[in-house]
Order: C-alpha cells, then sequence, then structure tokens
C-alpha cells in the first residue's frame, strides 16, 4: 500500500486521488465479450425530476472529481494517476455498453457502488468511497443508476489502458480488505441512520457520512488505509483529520477551538461550502475542486444540515482557545521589524493579508486565528506561500482570486522565518518551522498551474 | 467559452474589443439573451498572470516598456498639427497610450470615475443661453449630446455600482449631504463605497483650497475603499495605496477593471464566447450598404483571414480604432475640412492638461510613493457650470485635483532636474529626494473644444502591418483652450501660496503652443464617431446607432462631440449602458433605426 505515494497531474484532482489509484482500472477492464444491450433502450417515461435528482446524487457524491478529466468527456474517465509501479487510468462511467456501464443492472450498480463489487464479480480499489456509499438510501441510489443510465450521454472512449507491472495489478487481496474493512448496507445504513432524532442532523449525518464522504479525506486511516472512524458515532476520531496529501494538511472538521471548526458559525461553513471563501478562511489545496464540482452545487437545506451536523461534532482535542494578541499589530505599526520574518511579511503579505492578520472578508483569507495556521504540521503554509493557490470561478462566486507563489523570490530561510512569524503572531501561538522542512516541502509539490490554467480574472 | 482558432458557429452579435465598453455591451446582450462573440486583437489579461506580486509592480517593465499598452509595431497612427503638413507615424507610445488586450485601456487606467456637468451633455445651447451665440469662435464645432443628464443618471449609477466606486455624494434625491462636491448634479443613490482616504497632499490641498473659499471634494475613485462585491458577483479587494494603478493590473484586485468586474461573470455565460488575439479590419456591409452582415478579421495565432457573421455589430474599440475601423469600412462619409462636410474623424478632441509642481518644507513629507490612480481633492469651481466664463473669456473648463498617483522610482528620477537644475550629481540627487519625499503636483485637467481643422482621417502614404492605409490624426492645441488653461493655472499659484509653498513650478500651456505627441499628455482621446440629432453633423443618433448602418452601434468616448474637464471613462460606461438598455427595451424588439432622420 505504501506504493500508492501520490499522484501528479492537473489541480483538479480529488484529493482522494492517491486512495483512488488503489480503486481505479477495475472498472475499466469490464469485458467487452459479455453481452450488451443499448444503454437508453428502455425509454419508458420516467418519474418526472428523476434524472435531475440522479444528478444532484451524482454531485453529492463528486462522481466527476475522479471519473471527469478535464478535456475529456463528461464521466468518461481517463484521469491519470502515476504511481511507482506505472500509471492507470479513471474509469468510463458513462452508459455506453461497451466503453462505460451501459450494461449494468441496478442491481449491479448498486454492489459496485456500495460494496466495491464489480458486475465481473472482482473487487474494486477502496479508493472508490464504497465503504461511505454503502450509507446511501435505496431511492438515492435507483436515481443516481437512472441518471446514469439515461441522463448522461454514452461515451464510446476507452481511457487509456492501465500499466500496472504484475503481481501488483492482481486483485484478489482486495477482497480480503473489504471484508475486513468495509461494512454492509445494511450495518452502514443503521449506523449512519439512528443517531439523531433531530432530522436536519440525521439529513446531516446521512451527507457527510454518506454520498458526501468527508471522512476519505478528514478522517485519520490506519496503516491498513481504512477510515479510523466511519461516523460520529465512531467516536472522536472521525473527522478529526486526515493526513497530508499531496502536500496539503486536511485540517479536523470536528469543534477544536484552534485547529478544528470551533469557531466557526454554521453560515461561515455554509458560505465555504458554497462559495469556497467565508469570512474565516478560504478555500486551497485539495478542498477546492471538492467545492468546484460539488459542495457548490448542493441546496441550501442540505449545507445547513452538513454545517449544523459537523458543529456538534466534540472536539477531539482539548486546546488552549485561541484570544487574538495585538502584540505583532504594535510592532508592525510602530515600524518593528525586528522579528525574523517580519520584513518578509511586509514586504510580501500584508498588502492582503494586514499588519493585524485579519484579511479582508471574503477577498483576502484572515490569518490569525486561521486553522489551518495552527495545525501541528504547517505543511499547508508553507506548500501556499511556495505554490499560491487560486480560488476557482463558480455560478456562486464568479470572482477567482489568486495568491500568488513565493517559490522564486524568497528562499527557504525567509519561507521558514515568515511562516513561523505568521504561526507565532496574532495569538496564534503555534510552533515555528525549520528551514529543512521547506526544502523539503519545495521539492515535493505538484507542479504548478500553468498560466493557460489560472483564472481569468 | 474559450478562444478557438476557426470561426465559430454564426452569434447573434459581434462585439469588437474587450475593453469597458465592449464587456459592458457583452453582458447586457448575453443578459438580453443573445449570443455573443467579442474580438479582441491583443492577448488575454488575467490578475494572476500580469497583476501577480511584486513581478505587476515592475516599473520597467510596466509604465516604460509598456507592457498592457499598444503595440505599434502592427498599427499605429500618422500626426500632424496643420493640413497642411505631411503626418508621420507615432512609433513610440508618448503623448496617449492605447491599451491592448483583453480589459483594454480599462485595465491599465487610473480609475478616476466621473460623471458629467449638466453643461456638458449641452454645452453648445448653455454656452448660446449664457453668453450668446457670438461667444462662440469661428471653427469651433460646439455641439450637444441630444440626452440630458436625468436620462442618463440612472446609467452612471449601475456603472458606479458595477465598478465599486469610492466618494462622497452631494445630493441624493434631492437630500443635501452637506459633503462632496456641491457643484454635482442630483444622483439617484450614493456611492457604493466611502470615498478613499486623503493622501497628505490631498489633505494640504483640501484645506488651502476651502481657506481660499473654493469647493474641494474627494474625488470619485474606481479603487475601492474597502472589499466590494457588485451586482455580477464580482468581487475586489480594498486598495492600500502601493501606487501601481496607471499602466498595470492592479494586483490587489482593487482597482476596477473589465477583468475584474464584468468578465468573470460573463465567463461564466454559455452564450458567450471570447476569441483573443483577432485583429478586425473591416465591417462587412451588404449590397445595399446599410446593413452590416458580420466583421473580416486576422486571426494572429493562425495569421488567416476569417469572417464571423452576425446581426448585430457592436463597435466598441478604443476611440481611434472606432475611427478607423468605420473609416476603412466605408460606413458614413469622412469629414472633409475644406466643405465641412462628412461625419467620420469630424469633431476629434483631446484633453487640455497641465501638471504644476509645488515643494513644501522638509518637515512636511508628501511620500509621492504613496499614492491611488482614481483618489484625490478635486475643485470644480472653475468647471461647474455657474463658472462665469464670459469674463474669463473662453469656451469650457477645467477641474484642479491633487490626485497623487504614486509616482514609482523611474519616473521620479526622470522628472527631477532640468529646467536649469543639474541632471546629474549631487545638486541633482538632493533635489530628486526633495521633490520624492516634500513636492506634489497639482494638475488642472481641462476641456477641448472640437475645431473645424482638427480631425482624423486616412493616411494617403503609410500603412498599418495588415496592408491598411494608417489613421491620421491633425491636432493641434487651439487659443480657446489655451487661455481656459492658463487662467486656471495662474488660480492653482494662489492655492500654492496659501498652502506654504517654499517653492513653486506653474505649467500652463503657452499662446501659439503646438500639440508636441513626444510628451505624455492623457490618454482620453474623443470624437471622431459622434453622436447627435442632426446626420449631416453627426455619426450616431442619441442611441449610439450608426445613421447610415441601423445594426451598427458604436460605443466608446469617439460618440463625445467635444472633450470635457472630468476623465471620460464614467460618461463612456454610462453611455454604453444607456444604449444597451434601448437596445433591449426597442432595438430587438424592432430592428431598424431608433430615430428617423
Amino acid at each position: 500500500m505504501s506504493l500508492f505515494l501520490r499522484s501528479t497531474g492537473t489541480k483538479r484532482t480529488s484529493p482522494l486521488r492517491p486512495l483512488l489509484t488503489m480503486g481505479l482500472g477495475l472498472l475499466g477492464i469490464v469485458a467487452a465479450t459479455l453481452p450488451t444491450r443499448p444503454a437508453q433502450a428502455d425509454d419508458a417515461p420516467l418519474p418526472a425530476g428523476l434524472i435531475e435528482e440522479g444528478h444532484y446524487q451524482a454531485v453529492l457524491g463528486d462522481c466527476a472529481a475522479c471519473h471527469t478529466q478535464p478535456g475529456r468527456p463528461p464521466y468518461s474517465g481517463g484521469m491519470p494517476f502515476k504511481l511507482p509501479i506505472g500509471t492507470i487510468y479513471s474509469t468510463n462511467i458513462s452508459p455506453d455498453p461497451v466503453h462505460g456501464i451501459g450494461h449494468y443492472t441496478e442491481a449491479e450498480f448498486a454492489r459496485a457502488v456500495q460494496l466495491g463489487i464489480r458486475k465481473d464479480g472482482s473487487a474494486l480499489y477502496p479508493a472508490m468511497p464504497y465503504p461511505s456509499y454503502a450509507r446511501l438510501n435505496k431511492a438515492d441510489i435507483h436515481a443516481l443508476y437512472v441518471y446514469f443510465q439515461r441522463g448522461v450521454t454514452p461515451q464510446p472512449v476507452d481511457p487509456p489502458a492501465n500499466g500496472l507491472i504484475w503481481p501488483l495489478s492482481m486483485r484478489w487481496p482486495l477482497h480480503i480488505w473489504r471484508w475486513l474493512f468495509s461494512p454492509s448496507i445494511q450495518s452502514a445504513q443503521l449506523r449512519t441512520n439512528n443517531q439523531f432524532s433531530d432530522p436536519i442532523l440525521a439529513r446531516g449525518a446521512y451527507l457527510v457520512e454518506g454520498p458526501g464522504h468527508c471522512g476519505a479525506c478528514h478522517s485519520p486511516r490506519s496503516i491498513t488505509l481504512n477510515e479510523k472512524a466511519q461516523t460520529a458515532k465512531d467516536g472522536p476520531l472521525f473527522l478529526s483529520g486526515g493526513g497530508v496529501v499531496e502536500q496539503w494538511v486536511v485540517p479536523s472538521l470536528r469543534q477544536e477551538n484552534r485547529t478544528g471548526l470551533g469557531r466557526w458559525s454554521e453560515q461561515d461553513i455554509v458560505d465555504f461550502l458554497r462559495t469556497g471563501r467565508s469570512r474565516t478562511g478560504a478555500s486551497f489545496g485539495g478542498m477546492t475542486p471538492v467545492i468546484v464540482h460539488s459542495a457548490h452545487a448542493f441546496k441550501e437545506a442540505d449545507l445547513h444540515a452538513i454545517a449544523r451536523y459537523l458543529m456538534q461534532l466534540a472536539p477531539a482535542r482539548k486546546e488552549t482557545p485561541w484570544v487574538y494578541d495585538p502584540t505583532t499589530t504594535d510592532m508592525l505599526r510602530r515600524a518593528d521589524l525586528s522579528q525574523p520574518g517580519a520584513q518578509t511579511y511586509m514586504d510580501r503579505c500584508a498588502a492582503c493579508h494586514r499588519t493585524d492578520g485579519a484579511g479582508y472578508g471574503t477577498v483576502f483569507p484572515p490569518l490569525a486565528g486561521n486553522p489551518i495556521v495552527m495545525t501541528d504540521d504547517a505543511t499547508s503554509l508553507i506548500h501556499i506561500i511556495l505554490a499560491g493557490d487560486s480560488m476557482h470561478a463558480l455560478p456562486t462566486a464568479a470572482s477567482a482570486f489568486t495568491m500568488p507563489g513565493f517559490a522564486d523570490t524568497l528562499s527557504d530561510r525567509e519561507v521558514a522565518d515568515v511562516v513561523s512569524f505568521i504561526r507565532q503572531s496574532w495569538g496564534n501561538n503555534s510552533s515555528p518551522v525549520k528551514e529543512s522542512t521547506v526544502k523539503h516541502i519545495r521539492h515535493s509539490i505538484p507542479q504548478a498551474e500553468t498560466p493557460d490554467q489560472l483564472p481569468k480574472n | 467559452m474559450t478562444d478557438q482558432t476557426f470561426p465559430p458557429a454564426k452569434p447573434d452579435v459581434v462585439v469588437i474589443g474587450a475593453g469597458w465598453a465592449g464587456s459592458i455591451m457583452a453582458k447586457e446582450l448575453t443578459e438580453a439573451g443573445l449570443n455573443v462573440t467579442m474580438l479582441e486583437r491583443g492577448h488575454d489579461h488575467s490578475t494572476a498572470v500580469e497583476g501577480t506580486y511584486p513581478g505587476s509592480i515592475d516599473e520597467l517593465r510596466g509604465a516604460v516598456r509598456k507592457r498592457l499598452f499598444q503595440k505599434l509595431a502592427r498599427t499605429s497612427l500618422t500626426i500632424r498639427n496643420r493640413p497642411d503638413q505631411t503626418a508621420l507615424p507615432y512609433r513610440q507610445l508618448a503623448a496617449f497610450l492605447p491599451g491592448e488586450g483583453v480589459g483594454g485601456a480599462g485595465l491599465h487606467w487610473s480609475g478616476c470615475h466621473f460623471r458629467v456637468t449638466e453643461d456638458d451633455l449641452r454645452l453648445r445651447s448653455a454656452t448660446i443661453e449664457r453668453y450668446g451665440q457670438k461667444f462662440i469662435p469661428k471653427d469651433m464645432h460646439l455641439q450637444d449630446y441630444g440626452i440630458s443628464y436625468g436620462e442618463l443618471e440612472p446609467f452612471f449609477d449601475k456603472a458606479e455600482k458595477v465598478f465599486g466606486t469610492s466618494g462622497e455624494a452631494s445630493s441624493v434625491q434631492g437630500q443635501k449631504t452637506g459633503r462632496g462636491n456641491v457643484f454635482a448634479l442630483d444622483r439617484s443613490s450614493h456611492f457604493p463605497l466611502p470615498p478613499m482616504a486623503d493622501t497628505f497632499s490631498a489633505s494640504v490641498f483640501r484645506q488651502a483650497a476651502r481657506e481660499a473659499g473654493f469647493h474641494p471634494y474627494s474625488m470619485p475613485a474606481a479603487n475601492a475603499s474597502q472589499p466590494y462585491t457588485n451586482p455580477y458577483g464580482c468581487q475586489m479587494g480594498p486598495c492600500n495605496f502601493c501606487g501601481y494603478c496607471s499602466g498595470y493590473a492592479c494586483y490587489l484586485y482593487s482597482k476596477a477593471s473589465p477583468n475584474v468586474n464584468i468578465l468573470p461573470a460573463l465567463r461564466q455565460d454559455k452564450r458567450f464566447r471570447l476569441i483573443t488575439q483577432a485583429q478586425v479590419l473591416e465591417i462587412l456591409l451588404d449590397d445595399t450598404r446599410k446593413r452590416a452582415t458580420g466583421v473580416r478579421y486576422i486571426d494572429l495565432k493562425t495569421d488567416s483571414e476569417q469572417v464571423i457573421e452576425a446581426d448585430l455589430v457592436i463597435l466598441s474599440a478604443f476611440q481611434l480604432h472606432n475611427v478607423h475601423l468605420m473609416l476603412t469600412s466605408g460606413i458614413g462619409k469622412p469629414y472633409d475640412p475644406v466643405s465641412q462636410s462628412g461625419t467620420i474623424g469630424r469633431n476629434f478632441t483631446y484633453q487640455t492638461i497641465t501638471s504644476s509642481r509645488v515643494w513644501l518644507p522638509e518637515n512636511r513629507c508628501t511620500n509621492q510613493f504613496v499614492g491611488a490612480g482614481g483618489a484625490g481633492v478635486a475643485i470644480d469651481d472653475f468647471n461647474q457650470p455657474g463658472f462665469d466664463r464670459g469674463r474669463a473669456g473662453f469656451i469650457g473648463g477645467s477641474p484642479v485635483w491633487v490626485n497623487q498617483a504614486g509616482l514609482k522610482p523611474i519616473a521620479a528620477a526622470q522628472g527631477s532636474g532640468g529646467k536649469g537644475s543639474p541632471r546629474w550629481g549631487g545638486a541633482y540627487k538632493a533635489a530628486m529626494i526633495d521633490q520624492y519625499r516634500h513636492s506634489f503636483s497639482i494638475d488642472a485637467h481641462g476641456s477641448n473644444m472640437a475645431y473645424r481643422d482638427v480631425y482624423l482621417d486616412l493616411d494617403p502614404t503609410w500603412r498599418n502591418a495588415y496592408g491598411q492605409p494608417m489613421l491620421r490624426m491633425t491636432f493641434t492645441w487651439k487659443d480657446n483652450d489655451i487661455r481656459m488653461n492658463q487662467y486656471v493655472v495662474r488660480q492653482i499659484g494662489d492655492i500654492a501660496q496659501a498652502m506654504g509653498a517654499t517653492r513653486t513650478s506653474l505649467n500652463s500651456l503657452l499662446p501659439g503652443q503646438l500639440f508636441d505627441s513626444r510628451i505624455y499628455q492623457t490618454t482620453h482621446l474623443s470624437g471622431g464617431v459622434i453622436l447627435g440629432s442632426n446626420p449631416k453633423t453627426s455619426a450616431l443618433n442619441r442611441y449610439l446607432q450608426s445613421w447610415d448602418v441601423p445594426n451598427l452601434f458604436v460605443i466608446g468616448s469617439s460618440a463625445f462631440p467635444q472633450g470635457m474637464g472630468y476623465n471620460p471613462t464614467g460618461l463612456v460606461a454610462a453611455l454604453a449602458y444607456w444604449s444597451a438598455y434601448h437596445i433591449r427595451q426597442t432595438y430587438l424588439r424592432n430592428p431598424g433605426p431608433m430615430v428617423h432622420a
């Protein structure tokens, strides 16, 4: 499993990709020799709105994140995952009978999505988050099936062929993983559905633990790569923060005061998911594609249900509450730049993030009290200073602000100093970082966006 | 939605030029449900590339090497002062700086965002009412717009809300605020953002002007004083007075531009398509010559000629290019200064601007590196309608302002010394430091009238890279405007004394002074395809619709009958929204001439 380090490619990639790497390739080898039937032969009238509902389920589940590669037709797969053992590609899940999943019955579709078993009986890599999708109820699975059979255009194209070396290309060991770590549909649904009597919290639990599969990134995984907790009921490890994915730290979504969502309001969470920006922080790194493909299009009521559910997750760790400390602000306003990193902060950061670290609303995010600034692991902060990042234009928020990268203009020492400065100012009180850490991250971050990929405003 | 190197399917509308005017028209017409293709001769521009910090504030690459400006190697114009001279090409950008690329001049502008005075829209009528017909000099082509301020007000208001303009209203729905420009016309609502803070120099000017009995106010600036979200959902960051506005893409997203304020929304609209590196050569007409059928352009990516057909053509390039394209397309009759017939190229105007400088004592620091392009303090006492031009002896007027826009290091070094002071050595350095830290400029930003022998036509000799005749500019300063400038600069001298200036360098035009294209003046060129009520003296009707080709609208300062004291962008935007409104309300329901001559 340690072979699955990280993938390269476009930034549109899901943060799940290193895990997906394990699961892809399977559907693609679907036998072309099987008897086929035209995917859209069944033209019986559908209940009104069912396709739209199925589309919404696909948005909730963020299917496009892995199965739609920019520059290729929707759901035709082909997203590359470069591994030390070769490159594999996500599969075509359009209803083409030969190249896609047009020949799947609804029961076979449900078995693949919820239990990780292909039509031919072999196992999917668990990067396909079927342990989460197991929680999908029958109606939602039905809508999703109808959508993928009749709402999506069949794409008669194959993703590029996988190039994995035997014996690593063998799939049968995955059945053991599945048997050990993946719940049955019944137990998964029972566990998620019986937690809350409040219908809003129950809906939130369903969305977060089920289609939203938030835990895939935000929950810690064990050495065998299973999520250590899959529901709120499973204890405080659930959504308590994942590891480092593509040199981005996946933060906790629980109520820790400093490094979780403890100081975010319900509206902050809703704004963040809907527009990629809130007064408390802006999306960057691996979360941005999730918002671009998926979260921004959630219904208002669903966003509030998610927020309310997250807000009742007790902290996994006790943290001294963050309190704003004006010392740094006062120093900078006196033009006292004696602290290491202060000069760089003034020259490179303060125009947007201000000398008081407060930023400017939803335009430039705050650094004072921002959870991602205070996580134990400072990788994200170092990464974004080196590489920069961009918000994306969304129907819910047209402006795509860009933070420039400073890899070309700041040395490892300067980056370490300014990161330490930010982590220790305004009450953030977090540990400083070493020059060697910056050096390591500089050499391991994925390639930055090319000018063509940058936002146009 | 993205660039293509082949001609796309026929859109409903083709828009020529991706600056403010084109972006506004494209937004309005896609909102009306039309498919719009916008052609831009330059590259795409974005804050993430052209505005990325700190590369964006490289003065050598920016203002000195003209990063965002027109590439004269391909297209330029020729210039002369008088009709009896031979014009020569404008080979180096100096006097004026047209933009190139998405955003156009709207990406590299400063952000001064004015409306108009009441007289600006009816200058001929107002002059005759106040001073009599005889007050108009011979061969001055004074003209009304034929649109009242009341008619345009909703569109000024809309533009300010889109631009996120910072300012201080004087009168809102008849209620006086006791602040702002006392001479400003009534507004339907407040500015969307509070005024920009005064720089030290602006505050000194504000106090001195007030003490001298004038009426200082905060200049309306399309530089955001706070974070802002406009009606299109486009967001701006707040300005930090870094001083890199004019000539640069704003790295803080705080200077309004088509790129930041309109295109993010437009680019999401599937009805909108932008084709960059598309140099339009001609607006195509059918056999009747009364209907545009599309445009012919060169795709600069492939160096191939393309035709794109459309039902409606919006010509919204920079003023000079609007005139040029009308002439090369053979639309309307070219203006002839001898017979004074024809309309295309007629009433070409500019602005009459001079900048004076005052020095304060060493204990008062003006810190010239601080600034914002649209911010400052102005007085309108010599621009407002009530100012007695009869006694002063000129038509037109001039606001006076301290608009500390941020002096960059190379410009500061070039701007010091000379005029009898050393250009090198210790004395030069001391003078430069003194000027950078303790001086500031006061501008007379005046109007420019239209004259019989000031015009644009096609050059008989010089051709551009595409084999077309270049545009020829015949322009110089005229007595009326020189008198206006001299009068106003004298008043600046009085205010400077009241500030405790240790030294003053007043600059005004001299009698008989010729226009010199080698020295920066302003990019506020106007006229040449003007609107009006008479097809014999105007190219467009009051809706900016061509009299000759009713499915062609020509948007921009090229429609101004004469040059006004204020910066033109506010009026350009208001006229664009005005024209778009009437296209949507009237033209689309019943395509054809909206005014019958």
